[in-house]
């Protein structure tokens, strides 16, 4: 392997930033030559010693085809009785809101991308995760975000207008009972309306992961963005539930129902949901783990959610989230390594590319992300999949003989 | 549809009673099980295969071991590349989704060369796919095939090429002409390794046919999204004899993407769901084909090639041929590898308890863990390269990792103080101070109040270890 020195490492950061986010962007499409091959009539022979397997007998000996024997392929469509929830997030001026547009996920009827069988209603969006106050970031994540660290509208403005984020998540860390000066839910919903006003996109609240506290700060945040259609994250079984589903209902928001990997736990908290809230209103989240940390399991229980779902399950009917972020969480992702995997620059938004696409083959809706490369990447590749695009044979045709 | 004549067992329904009653039924124990009932139930849990029961394979058991064969054949077929130590199996999927059983052979993963690349080059390529290897939860992961391209369409280059590969590797072959001419001369360079022949067309398949027959080498079909065609010159060249195919659909990138995931899933469908016997083969995908579509930087190539192989991966590939040997562009794909092909059957987990590293004695410290075997495994390797003399507390997280299982509550200071009270590890300290992952900071507290012991929180990654013992360690 090519070793990749220090000095290396920081020339692939700057290429990388903000300049691989236009090669992305442009590919240039070298036109194949359409090679004819020639098929001369062909001899063969044999040079006593130059073939070591023997001819393999064939018995019975059949008469062998001439012409190719036509069996015509047949798409094998399935139907399904189930049908994913939409949810709506996000409410315009018109509808109660203050955002510029409103975005809808879920619909599906058929496993995610089985676009021969129903289209993808709504392509899977992603949320771009800003935070409250410094957290530490990987440095390839910081790089691109470092001069608006401390102040969360700008970090959401950045995001949206240079990232293309379609969302923001704004994660209230500094509420955590565990800070030395925990910020109130007062200070919370101010930040909040902050955000709201420095960018026009639907916004996820993320809480800090304690029940109590986050339950406080979400009846405060709903109430003043009363009518906004945020993305409460997270509610979860060990919550109050009842007050939680409440605020989100009575305000006119939605619920995101987060448990630990395990469906039977997904059921019970979408259970427990729908006595206070539409189907319409809630997202679920069956956790996130990164790529070599447990990936495997939070594929399959999402793979097997949106089976169930689709099959008829009524308590696994809800779109799907995902916290890619948690990609980062890897080593692999962030740590420098010995110079045959090459800079962290490139290996740790990969992590989160690979992380993401494996979870969006599996039926997620939408991914709450960090990387502009890994984001501009998953746009690309979803776009690929719902758009009109065909794989044009004559391309790839002489794959074989192209000179890299 | 199908051509099948006995229908295959579903694995879900298939029972260990169905195999039980074919098998001899005497309780030898010369498979090393108990009795054949045990040794049914792991031939239906793919642990062993039915040649491992010696009396099956006598003459008078013929007409059993031919029915078990078909009822445990597997929705696709499992073809065999090279021979002996080298060979690599690829295929052989029972189902479709992982969780309705598990995935067998994983992807294997070729680097290609050329017929038209300088000695060095060459050389160093095969160097590097063979070099290969990333340490992960105590397996090696590794690259597992050459694929050698004639770019220059000519015999004797391409014959010259494969010598040299041939020679310098014993990584098991993918021959890639479309001409049978230039690969006929490739396959005589290589006697004796039963390459993969790539790849039969719609203008070439009774020669490439010809090949497969003749040197006995399983054979690829190419069929770039025209699955009418594809299926066709399976069926053509299932009649003509050649037993061993893997299907390459077309890998399409960019806008190509939704015919190429389509594809793909479509055909595993047929093959798995609708017992389709012509599309039951394996897969093979060519990321490579990024290298042609993206002109620039070859990061951007690398970048495109290694998220195509990632959703191959996932979407049902079994062979990827891909271009970039760079440790950044292969890790994740290997990894993501490694974990879709993990028995979804069997958690990935360590016995809970306590562990010992180098010689602990009463002042030592305690540190505490989960038992996500990944999660065991790197802090142990931590531990062990720093070369620390400490206990390790496992505790059972479920199987989970640190920060999922404390936002899931599968890790609770309930279960700590728990484990720190059957470990007895109070037996062996003389001290009472517990450090825990800086991941679960959060239930320092309440450990301290259930256990009685003092909570120093550690660093967020076991890397930092070494250093917060020679600093906080007194």
């Amino acid at each position: 392997m090519k070793t990749v020195g220090k000095e290396e490492e920081k020339r692939a950061g700057i290429t990388f930033d903000p300049e691989i986010l236009n090669l992305l962007k442009n590919f240039g499409e070298i036109e194949l030559e359409d090679v004819e091959i020639e098929l001369g009539d062909l001899e063969f022979w044999f040079q006593p010693g130059a073939v070591a397997a023997p001819p393999r007998v064939l018995a019975p000996p059949k008469v062998k085809p001439t012409t190719i024997l036509e069996a015509p392929f047949t798409f094998p469509i399935a139907t399904y009785p189930g049908q994913i929830a939409e949810v709506k997030l996000g409410a315009t001026k018109g509808k109660g809101g203050t955002r510029g547009k409103s975005i809808v996920i879920g619909g599906e009827k058929s496993p995610a991308f089985y676009t021969f069988e129903n289209p993808t209603p709504h392509p899977p969006v992603i949320s771009f995760d800003v935070f409250d106050v410094k957290v530490p970031l990987a440095k390839a994540v910081k790089m691109h975000v470092k001069d608006v660290l401390e102040d969360p509208a700008a970090w959401a403005k950045l995001s949206v207008d240079k990232f293309g984020a379609d969302m923001i998540t704004l994660h209230l860390v500094s509420i955590d009972p565990l800070n030395p000066t925990p910020s109130t839910p007062k200070e919370a919903a101010k930040t909040v309306e902050n955000v709201l006003q420095a960018v026009d996109v639907p916004l996820i609240i993320g809480g800090c992961g304690d029940p109590k506290k986050d339950l406080e700060v979400f009846e405060r945040v709903t109430e003043v963005a009363e009518g906004e259609r945020l993305l409460i994250s997270t509610v979860t079984l060990d919550m109050d539930i009842e007050r939680a589903a409440k605020a989100i209902k009575e305000h006119g928001h939605v619920a995101l129902a987060f448990t630990p990997m395990d469906l039977n736990q997904a059921r019970q908290l979408n259970r427990r949901l729908f006595e206070f809230i539409p189907k319409d209103q809630i997202v679920m989240d069956t956790t996130t783990a990164a790529l070599g940390y447990g990936l495997d399991y939070a594929y399959t229980i999402m793979e097997r959610a949106r089976l169930a779902g689709l099959m008829g399950d009524p308590e696994l009917q809800q779109p799907m989230s995902s916290g890619t972020t948690n990609a980062w969480a890897a080593r692999e992702a962030w740590q420098e390594m010995a110079p045959e995997w090459g800079p962290r620059e490139l290996r740790g938004p990969i992590w989160e590319t690979v992380t993401a696409l494996t979870l969006l083959l599996a039926g997620v809706d939408l991914f709450m992300m960090m990387h502009p490369a890994a984001v501009k990447t998953l746009k690309d590749v979803i776009e690929g999949l719902t758009g009109k695009g065909r794989g044009e044979p004559k391309k790839i045709a002489n794959w074989i003989t192209s000179r890299i | 549809m199908t051509e099948r004549e006995v229908k295959r067992g579903g694995v879900r329904e298939l029972s260990p009673i169905d195999v039980y009653m074919l098998l001899p039924k005497t309780n030898c124990k010369e498979c090393g099980e108990e009795n054949c009932m045990a040794f049914a139930t792991k031939v239906v849990n793919r642990e062993v295969v039915i040649m491992q029961c010696p009396p099956l394979l006598k003459k008078e058991y013929e007409k059993a071991y031919k029915q078990l064969s078909e009822m445990l054949k597997p929705a696709i077929m499992e073809v065999t590349i090279d021979t002996g130590d080298r060979a690599v199996n690829v295929g052989g999927k029972l189902v479709m989704y992982r969780h309705e059983f598990t995935y067998f052979n994983p992807t294997a993963i070729a680097i290609d060369v050329t017929d038209e690349m300088s000695d060095d080059e060459l050389l160093g390529r095969l160097k590097k796919t063979e070099g290969f290897k990333y340490g992960y939860i105590g397996q090696e992961l590794k690259l597992n095939m050459i694929a050698v391209r004639s770019t220059s369409d000519d015999v004797e280059k391409f014959k010259f090429a494969v010598k040299k590969v041939v020679e310098n590797t014993s990584l098991p072959l993918i021959l890639c002409s479309f001409s049978p001419t230039v690969l006929e001369s490739g396959l005589v360079a290589a006697s004796k390794r039963r390459p993969l022949i790539y790849a039969a067309t719609k203008d070439n398949w009774k020669d490439m046919a010809e090949l497969a027959l003749m040197y006995d080498c399983p054979l690829a079909v190419f069929a770039p999204n025209d699955l009418n065609l594809l299926r066709s010159l399976v069926k053509t060249l299932k009649e003509y004899g050649v037993k061993d195919l893997v299907l390459d659909p077309g890998t399409f990138p960019n806008e190509g993407l939704t015919d190429t995931i389509n594809n793909f899933t479509m055909i595993r469908r047929a093959a798995c769901k609708r017992d389709d016997e012509l599309l039951g083969y394996p897969l093979i995908g060519t990321p490579i084909v990024a290298w042609a579509e993206s002109e620039g930087a070859p990061e951007v190539s690398a970048w495109n090639e290694a998220y195509i192989a990632s959703m191959l991966i996932t979407r049902y590939a079994d062979i990827l041929i891909m271009h970039s040997t760079e440790g950044w562009a292969l890790l994740p794909n290997v990894i993501l590898r490694q974990n879709i092909y993990t028995d979804p059957r069997k958690p990935v987990a360590v016995e809970p308890g306590i562990r010992t590293f180098g010689k602990p004695d009463e002042k030592s410290p305690v540190m505490m863990t989960t038992n996500f075997a990944l999660t065991y495994y790197t802090v142990a390797s931590d531990i062990e390269s720093a070369g620390l003399n400490s206990y390790l507390l496992v505790v059972d997280s479920e199987g989970i990792a640190v920060d999922s299982a404390v936002a899931g509550r599968k890790l609770t200071a309930e279960k700590v103080a728990e484990a720190i009270k059957e470990s007895k590890i109070e037996e062996k300290v003389k001290h009472k101070k517990l450090i825990i992952p800086g991941k679960a900071a959060r239930l320092s507290g309440e450990i301290e109040e259930l256990s009685g012991w003092e909570v120093m929180v550690g660093p967020r990654d076991s890397s930092g270890i070494p250093k917060f013992l020679q600093e906080k360690w007194k």
